[in-house]
């Protein structure tokens, strides 16, 4: 019966404004392609844009393949077995979301380039004169996943967390095997959690633009901001940019796809009690190797690189003091965007969970294309209705934090829909039948109900937020400086030593959110 | 019923964001721009050229002008991206660019300089039309490493590299503007003929790509390449890192050519500024004696204007055999890119 009920207004004013935010971008983008002649189509019907979308396609299902293949085992490993350490573990392989794609681009090419670390440890003992090649594709595919793969391994630890045991015992008692029961139990009820975090690094993936320009492989958003680049051209910009939303769409009608109408919360609230580990024994020790390695290679090494140029460059205690400010800027700009954010995704996640209509189903599609768009292309979308129609807002702080929220919704939408399918709706009827209106019941009782989500959300725009560049570089009130915006000038200026500074800090400040997060969220 | 403390910081939240998209809805177009609430003497400036660079000689602008300064920094691609959104209602007073390409791009936005300002640099540094100046000269130069290869084995001329003989040997970074201005230089030196030759000539020597400069001048200094095609002051700001050892340096190519090309990076003031007196006053201090001998002696550029000393290091201008080529002719990015992807130099 509830599910029949009108939602609550404000849901719908919340809901309508977001979608709004985030049609904004695609306004612009037809507004600008529709000024182009034929010379658009003829630049799209290259056999080069042909080669471009391949690579991107290709680098799209790679990074996700790889991503699940680290994530799966990883979840699993710290949250459901006797793995030594299990909540350091649970912590470290999720903190590489925290490393801009630029930084790891950097990192990659200092380490595994020609004459670059490895290559010049190796050179003395073993004489190892050349490396293979780490640009292209290999350098991209490294750089891009590591940096993306927690967006599948941070939901799917959170949905392990909020199984229910009970379900598992009932497949063993009947007969199930362990393998079988994950297989036919467990995996099923994670698919929202994973599917959310395949979209995110897929859509990412597309977007992404530091890592694979660094490591120079081209996709479809290296093309697009090399129209920006190179011919100041922003129609075929534009045109290029529509076809990445229509690559985006592509990949959100096939989730949409993947989803079944399966249920997949459970009656009572919370779980009575934490399901039994798993010994591991003797796999023990792979099982802390495969942890190691990922925490190595995805974590340790970018810090301690970085480390090592801001020891050697090291100057001086009147840049520190300022760049503490720049800090202080990140996180009020990052603490701001996560809360609106979440809050745009809220309406949106209880929208289309709970009240399902045509509208909603949209609604929640299409905030996702704000993911899959380069920075700079929402960037300038915005450029051009904030200096043309919202004159009062342009370079200010609430259209930069407007920014944030076209970008990053779909980080926050994702988590909280997931969380929000785990709780049961008669919780809610009950709530309903008791006499409440349903603003009461969403404040009283589902909110409450699905916080772990909200917070992982609006953590993870936080996280997103500390490091974007474009839109903070043309958006953000004039001489507003952040973390991102300064590691960008000392290495458009070709200076590591200076950059690491900025970097490490805006490492080790994302790390404390995350890190609180994952020991909330356990 | 009352709304639990939760609920109430919802509606608290859900109000603000209301705020903020209310801020966003589109007002008429026909609706004044509202003027930022500056004070009568508050220049706002868009530098494509890095903070670490223009920072002080900005800070000593403002110093002995009185005039409160804000600088928008980012790349000058967006920047010129940005000010082409923006349009009647850019905020900008000065745009303050990398390169000429990117001056070109915004040139309608542009008012004419007075030729007060124009006159104080040579007439090769500023476009015909006069909307915006050269600040500071660049050389293009081919870097070689010092231990692979002697200068006299380099070609007199950049058209030289498309011999065989530097298969595997070269790098190059063509999505860089730089790089781009200089291939306008070429075709409008060589035609397009010989330009489409060079660039395909180039290409069958299979060069390394970098995404910049800084990237190819380290490139040669690690022995990943032997010679690369950068502006001439990356060199320097690296040595002032790693010493004079750094085992890379500039060539000019003897007999001239695009390849020796000497470009800018410039200043514009916007038709839309309302600070016109203030944004001439600034750009008329960047080529003052003070500002001009400042690039000279930090960011190893040449100077535009006449009685500026050059870096000890630099090869002075009058020693290199730059061609004579107009900025007009240097702010044709479409033909050189055209060109470019027809060849699949770039995407």
């Amino acid at each position: 019966m509830m599910r029949h009920a009108r939602p609550p207004a404000v849901l719908w004013l919340s809901a309508t404004l977001t979608a709004i935010g985030v049609l904004l971008p695609l306004a612009y983008l037809v507004l600008r392609a529709s000024g182009a002649g034929m010379e658009l189509w003829s630049l799209l019907f290259r056999t080069r844009t042909l080669d471009i979308l391949g690579r991107t396609l290709i680098l799209v299902i790679a990074v996700i393949g790889i991503s699940l293949a680290i994530s799966l085992p990883l979840a699993w490993l710290t949250q459901r077995t006797d793995l030594p350490l299990r909540r350091m573990w649970s912590i470290l392989t999720v903190l590489p979301l925290v490393i801009p794609s630029y930084v790891a681009g950097f990192v990659i090419v200092a380490a595994l380039g020609p004459r670059g670390i490895l290559q010049q440890a190796l050179a003395g003992p073993f004489g190892v004169e050349r490396l293979p090649d780490i640009y292209g594709f290999p350098g991209a595919f490294l750089a891009v996943t590591l940096v993306a793969y927690p967006y599948i391994l941070l939901p799917l630890q959170a949905s392990i967390r909020g199984l229910d045991p009970r379900i598992e015992e009932v497949a063993r008692s009947l007969g199930h095997g362990r393998w079988d029961t994950f297989r036919r139990v467990v995996l099923p009820q994670l698919r929202p959690a994973m599917a959310a975090g395949v979209l995110l690094v897929g859509l990412y993936t597309l977007r992404d633009f530091g890592a694979v320009s660094l490591l120079r492989y081209e996709t479809f958003t290296w093309a697009i901001y090399l129209q920006y680049q190179t011919s100041f051209d922003r129609i075929l910009a534009a045109g290029l940019s529509l076809v990445l939303v229509f690559m985006a769409l592509a990949i959100l009608f096939l989730e949409f796809h993947t989803r079944g109408k399966s249920h997949y919360h459970r009656t009572a609230a919370s779980v009575s009690r934490s399901p039994a580990y798993v010994k591991l024994g003797r796999w023990q020790w792979p099982a802390l190797g495969f942890c190691a390695l990922v925490v190595l290679v995805a974590l340790v090494m970018p810090v301690s690189i970085l480390s090592y140029w801001l020891v050697r460059g090291f100057s001086g205690g009147g840049a520190l003091w300022q760049t503490t400010g720049y800090a202080l800027n990140s996180a009020y700009v990052s603490g701001l965007a996560a809360v609106v954010t979440a809050i745009a995704a809220i309406s949106v996640a209880v929208l289309d969970v709970r009240y399902p209509s045509l509208f909603s189903r949209l609604l929640e599609r299409i905030t996702y294309i704000g993911f899959a768009l380069p920075g700079i292309v929402i960037a300038l979308a915005l450029v051009f209705f904030g200096a043309n129609y919202a004159t009062l807002v342009y370079q200010t702080l609430a259209l930069l934090v407007f920014a944030y929220a076209v970008l990053f919704l779909p980080q926050a939408v994702g988590s909280v829909r997931s969380s929000l399918l785990q709780v049961s709706p008669r919780l809610e009827e009950a709530a309903r039948s008791l006499g409440r209106t349903p603003l009461q019941v969403l404040a009283a009782v589902t909110l409450p109900l699905v916080r772990p989500g909200i917070l992982a959300g609006a953590g993870l725009v936080f996280l997103t937020t500390m490091k974007e560049l474009p839109a903070t570089l043309l958006l953000s009130p004039i001489g507003f400086k952040t973390l991102a915006t300064s590691i960008w000038s000392a290495t458009s200026e070709g200076s590591f030593a200076r950059a690491a500074f900025p970097a490490v800090l805006l490492i080790l400040l994302s790390s404390v959110p995350m890190a609180f997060l994952i020991v909330r969220g356990g | 019923m009352k709304l639990s403390t939760m609920g109430r910081v919802m509606v608290f939240l859900a109000a603000l964001l209301v705020v903020i998209a209310l801020g966003c809805t589109p007002a008429a177009p026909t609706a004044p721009p509202a003027t930022p609430t500056v004070k009568t003497q508050t220049l706002t400036v868009y530098s494509g050229r890095a903070e670490g660079l223009v920072k002080p000689i900005i800070d000593q602008f403002s110093k002995s002008t009185g005039i409160n300064v804000q600088v928008r920094y980012a790349g000058t691609s967006e920047l010129a991206a940005t000010i082409l959104e923006e349009g009647k209602n850019s905020p900008a007073d000065v745009f303050f660019a990398q390169d000429p390409g990117g001056l070109g791009a915004v040139e309608s936005l542009l008012t004419r300089l007075p030729d007060s300002i124009l006159d104080l640099v040579e007439p090769g540094f500023h476009p015909n039309e006069g909307r915006w100046v050269g600040i500071s000269g660049r050389a293009r130069v081919i870097a070689y490493n010092t231990q692979k290869v002697k200068e006299s084995d380099l070609p007199d001329d950049i058209f030289g590299l498309t011999d065989p003989k530097w298969k595997g040997r070269i790098g190059w970074a063509p999505t860089n503007a730089s790089f781009q201005a200089m291939v306008t230089a070429m075709r409008k030196l060589w035609g397009e003929e010989k330009t489409r030759q060079w660039l395909v000539g180039i290409q069958a020597n299979n060069p390394k790509v970098y995404a910049n400069n800084t990237a190819q001048v380290n490139a040669v200094g690690a022995g990943e390449i032997d010679v690369a095609m950068p502006n001439h002051y990356y060199l320097y700001g690296i040595m002032q890192d790693k010493g004079e050892s750094f085992p890379v340096r500039n060539y000019h190519p003897r007999a001239g050519g695009p390849g020796a090309v000497i470009l800018v990076a410039g200043a514009g003031i916007l038709e839309t500024s309302k600070n016109k007196e203030a944004a001439e006053k600034f750009v008329e201090f960047m080529l003052s004696p003070v500002a001009q001998q400042y690039f000279a002696g930090q960011t190893f550029e040449y100077p535009v204007t006449k009685g500026v000393k050059t870096h000890r290091l630099l090869t002075p201008l009058s020693d290199i055999k730059s061609p004579e080529i107009s900025m007009s002719d240097m702010t044709d990015l479409k033909g050189t890119l055209d060109l470019l992807r027809g060849t699949g130099v770039v995407p």
